[in-house]
């Protein structure tokens, strides 16, 4: 067994565990650890593929992000989790036959369909970053654009659907300013004319 | 063992296909949680790209990464949406169990 092939079967083992726990562990907090560790293999197993700019964009958007955010949003939720629980055994039997079945049509469908199919060919010679950052902005670059709006109104919706305004902070209210009239600001009084004291 | 041989593509898709069964089991197990079915979906996405980055490997061509690349960037606005709407749910309904969010059946 060469280097290659054990650190597939050892990358592989570590994956499939790792998601067990994420599906299987009582708090959130665990299952956002353990499927830090599954994209950590995942990217293992990417990297030995020849992705390597896919693996290490893997680490750092997914562990260095998502996954923060994921964290973030639990410890910011006050909610009780056991109690969400308490129906886990008895869905035990649904979830394992769904989970079975799936795997099975979809192990049966590869195995019968590559058959023939010999070893990953070997990666393309020269760096994979170079290779798939010419792909992306020469063939790909208009997708790549509106993956970047995307990723903007993503932000900006993201924002806006948590922003809460608070009542005590000053702020401007620019659209408050520029739809004030004289008549709001400005008010005449007519008052008679006062005698000089003598 | 006969299967633990040099990893072919045959293997990198039956682990993908492990994965993505994995996922939707625990879609079915954790039906109360929103916060673990997001995960679940962010597993199952994991198993996708895993696909493609297999496929693209073994046929020779980036095009099937590229694609991985645009799956990732839609991912993880997917998630960040989704976590905003857990978080303004939250605060509305105070709850994030699947049972209490049925306010739209009137």
């Amino acid at each position: 067994m060469s280097f290659q092939t054990a650190v597939f079967y050892l990358f592989a083992a570590i994956l499939v565990f790792a998601a067990l726990r994420v599906i299987s562990v009582k708090s959130p907090v665990h299952a956002a650890l353990w499927l830090v560790l599954s994209f950590f293999t995942a990217a293992g197993i990417w990297l030995l593929l020849g992705a390597e700019f896919l693996a290490i964009a893997l680490v750092l958007v997914y562990v260095g992000a998502v996954m923060v955010l994921f964290l973030f949003v639990v410890m910011m939720l006050d909610v009780n989790f056991e109690e969400m629980r308490r129906h886990f055994r008895s869905y035990l039997p649904v979830g394992a036959a769904v989970g079975g079945l799936v795997l099975l049509e979809m192990v049966l469908v590869i195995l019968s369909g590559t058959k023939g199919a010999g070893s990953a060919a070997a990666p393309a010679a020269g760096s994979n970053t170079k290779a798939l950052g010419r792909l992306l902005y020469v063939d790909y670059v208009y997708p790549f654009e509106l993956a970047a709006v995307l990723l903007l109104v993503a932000i900006v919706a993201a924002i806006a659907l948590t922003y809460r305004r608070r009542r005590e902070t000053k702020i401007q209210d620019v659209a408050e300013q520029v739809k004030v009239r004289r008549e709001d600001r400005v008010r005449l009084v007519r008052m008679p004319a006062e005698k000089r004291e003598g | 063992m006969s299967f633990l041989t040099a990893p072919t593509l045959a293997h990198y898709l039956v682990l993908g296909a492990v994965l993505f069964a994995i996922s939707v089991a625990g879609i079915f197990l954790n039906r109360k949680n929103v916060l673990i079915l997001l995960m679940a979906i962010e597993l199952m996405l994991l198993a996708v790209n895993l696909n493609f980055v297999a496929f693209s490997a073994h046929l020779g061509d980036m095009a099937g990464q590229v694609f991985v690349f645009f799956i990732l960037t839609v991912a993880a606005a997917e998630s960040a949406i989704g976590l905003a709407i857990l978080v303004t749910l939250f605060r509305n309904v105070g709850s994030i169990n699947v049972d209490d969010l049925g306010k739209l059946k009137g």
